[in-house]
């Protein structure tokens, strides 16, 4: 890591640990809501940035993960069997939806997982007597840890930053292991890499189910921050500006998340606070954002330091051409 | 007498009426550099497809250190010592060339679960190194794949079905579309690894190539297929000298 890098940490870990203490309510609760997606979209990165494979069904896991908390307390349950309880299922669902993979990709892989999203979401909808229906399930209390309760905002927005904490540092660990390198052969050529041994199948499903746990952890985070569930935050829609946040962030890079939830989430509703005029005209604005960035940065906003470092080297290429082009010219002319 | 490393017997596959290969069979012994001529149409292709297991013979048995493989993928090919470079470019291009030659071979070490847990390289680092020395691509090792000439990339792609040491390595068209220039390079490459591997251990080829050149210098025996069939095999000397052969495909 370069001195900058670790700069640039600090001053990163500086201002999520100690800026929220100074926000309001509101504010804290925006903070949470933009590290839960992190985590969301973290798992979508793996399954889309590193192996490649096209999802638009993620929101489904987020779902599920809030659902699972949620029917599990009213049931009884504790908070804290929820959590694996919902990771398990959603890893399980994972690997169940990484199967069509196998057989489509690209596009049609995309349709396929966004039918699989909207049969989930009209589970949520039409089967009262489980998820409550439309008028969805409420009182889903946050969990304590350690006899110490986290029902105000600032004690929960920390427990919500060291769970995102811990889940980055996974998925930092799983991407710099031989697995990391395995999904993005994945990507990058699935018939090399079978030729090359690498089980496409297997990592595939795993692709899947890993970053299906991630959303379903963060869905029972989420179950607990609003505290009353319904369909529509799982719907098709949010799979895709999931999809979104995962792309504009950068996909593949490993810090992409957090710059592209931040984009989704927290900035629309900052622009509303500071300049209300402009609140009817963020989606317009956003949209026209994410098309002219398709056109001039495709990989995302974490390309840019690289796309800046590329054009600076080809900068001094050339210059460096030009050079000996010049004396080349006068080398000739000398001949002369 | 050493026994074959490969060994191919009555091989057969049709394409609806069309007979692709018609009945092939020959041997390839251990350390044996063995070429496969034959013009457009000739079936090599599909002759290599069958013994990379990406497509099932119709009739006929391939086995590989005298055990039956006819009916493996690719992977499971790949997994009992069977390297490969493709016809086309097949390197992972958002990888960096390094990275292209560790994940070549990672997956030969321990299981599934030991290489969640493995370094970042997989210990294989030094080979990566090695190998990435002997081709001389260090100057781009640390590129993206993606990002490199043809030439390069073609260096890459074949330096990557050395990384897991294999027994056999199937070559397809290793010169198509190279720089002239590159090619006597590609030869020597490859003479050399055939000759001294960097495991001590000697590796079989089988060389699908168009450049007559190059197979007539590189390979020990060579054979010609025509329409499906076997025409000819033989030392390059002898294939020069084969009346049949030079009527039918050299032409000269």
């Amino acid at each position: 890591m370069s001195k900058k890098q670790i700069l640039f940490g600090l001053a990163f870990g500086a201002v999520v640990l100690c800026l929220p203490p100074f926000l309001k309510n509101y504010g804290v609760y925006m903070f949470t809501t933009w590290l839960i997606y992190v985590i969301a979209t973290m798992g979508l990165n793996l399954t889309v940035g590193y192996a490649g494979q096209k999802s638009l069904g993620h929101a489904a896991f987020f779902g599920i993960g809030a659902y699972t908390v949620a029917i599990l307390m009213k049931a009884g349950f504790s908070w804290w069997l929820g959590l694996p309880a919902a990771i398990a299922l959603c890893f399980v669902l994972g690997v169940v939806l990484g199967f069509p993979a196998l057989r489509v990709q690209t596009i049609y892989l995309a349709f396929a997982t966004l039918g699989f999203n909207t049969a989930v979401w009209l589970v949520m909808r039409n089967e009262e007597w489980l998820t409550g229906g439309t008028f969805g399930l409420n009182g889903i209390a946050r969990p304590e840890i350690f006899g110490y309760s986290l029902k105000d905002g600032l004690p929960y927005y920390y427990f919500v930053l060291a769970i995102a904490a811990i889940a980055m540092g996974l998925m930092w660990g799983l991407l710099r292991s031989p697995w990391g390198k395995a999904f993005q052969a994945l990507r990058d050529n699935p018939i090399r890499a079978e030729s090359l041994g690498i089980d496409t199948r297997n990592y595939t499903l795993l692709s899947f189910a890993i970053g299906a746990a991630y959303a379903g952890i963060a869905g029972v985070l989420f179950a607990s921050l609003v505290d009353f569930i319904e369909p529509a935050p799982f719907a098709v829609g949010a799979s895709i500006m999931m999809y979104l946040m995962v792309v504009v962030g950068g996909s593949g890079y490993f810090l992409g998340p957090l710059i592209g939830a931040l984009v989704g989430m927290v900035v629309p509703d900052w622009i509303r606070d500071v300049f209300p005029i402009l609140s009817n005209w963020y989606l317009p604005l956003f949209g026209g954002t994410v098309v002219l960035m398709m056109i001039w940065l495709p990989d995302g906003l974490m390309s840019l330091p690289d796309r800046i470092r590329a054009k600076r080297e080809s900068k001094l290429a050339s210059a460096k051409r030009a050079d000996a082009k010049s004396e080349m010219a006068a080398v000739m002319g000398e001949q002369k | 007498m050493t026994a074959p490393i490969l060994k191919v017997n009555g091989l057969k596959k049709a394409y609806g009426a069309i007979q692709a290969v018609g009945g092939v069979s020959f041997e390839v012994m251990p350390g044996e550099i063995f070429g496969v001529i034959g013009p457009n149409g000739s079936g090599k292709t599909t002759l290599f497809n069958s013994m990379l297991g990406q497509i099932t013979p119709d009739e006929g048995s391939i086995e590989l250190n005298g055990k039956d493989v006819s009916k493996c993928g690719p992977l499971e090919l790949n997994r009992r010592g069977v390297g490969r470079t493709f016809q086309t470019l097949q390197v992972f291009g958002k990888m960096t060339v390094r990275d292209n030659l560790i994940v070549a071979a990672q997956e030969h070490k321990g299981t599934m679960l030991s290489r969640m847990f493995a370094p970042s390289d997989s210990g294989l680092g030094d080979r990566a190194d090695a190998l990435i020395k002997r081709f001389r691509i260090e100057h781009v090792a640390h590129l993206k794949a993606g990002t490199l000439s043809y030439g390069q990339q073609k260096l890459v792609d074949i330096a990557m079905a050395f990384m897991s040491e294999p027994d056999l390595v199937l070559l397809d068209e290793p010169c198509a579309g190279v720089n002239p220039s590159l090619v006597g390079g590609i030869s020597t490459l490859l003479k050399d690894l055939n000759q001294n591997p960097h495991s001590g251990k000697k590796s079989s080829f089988v060389v699908i190539e168009h450049n007559m050149d190059f197979v007539m210098d590189l390979c020990h025996r060579i054979m010609v297929m025509v329409e499906g069939q076997v025409m000819a095999v033989g030392t390059p000397a002898e294939i020069r000298a084969n009346k049949q052969v030079l009527d039918a495909y050299l032409g000269a």
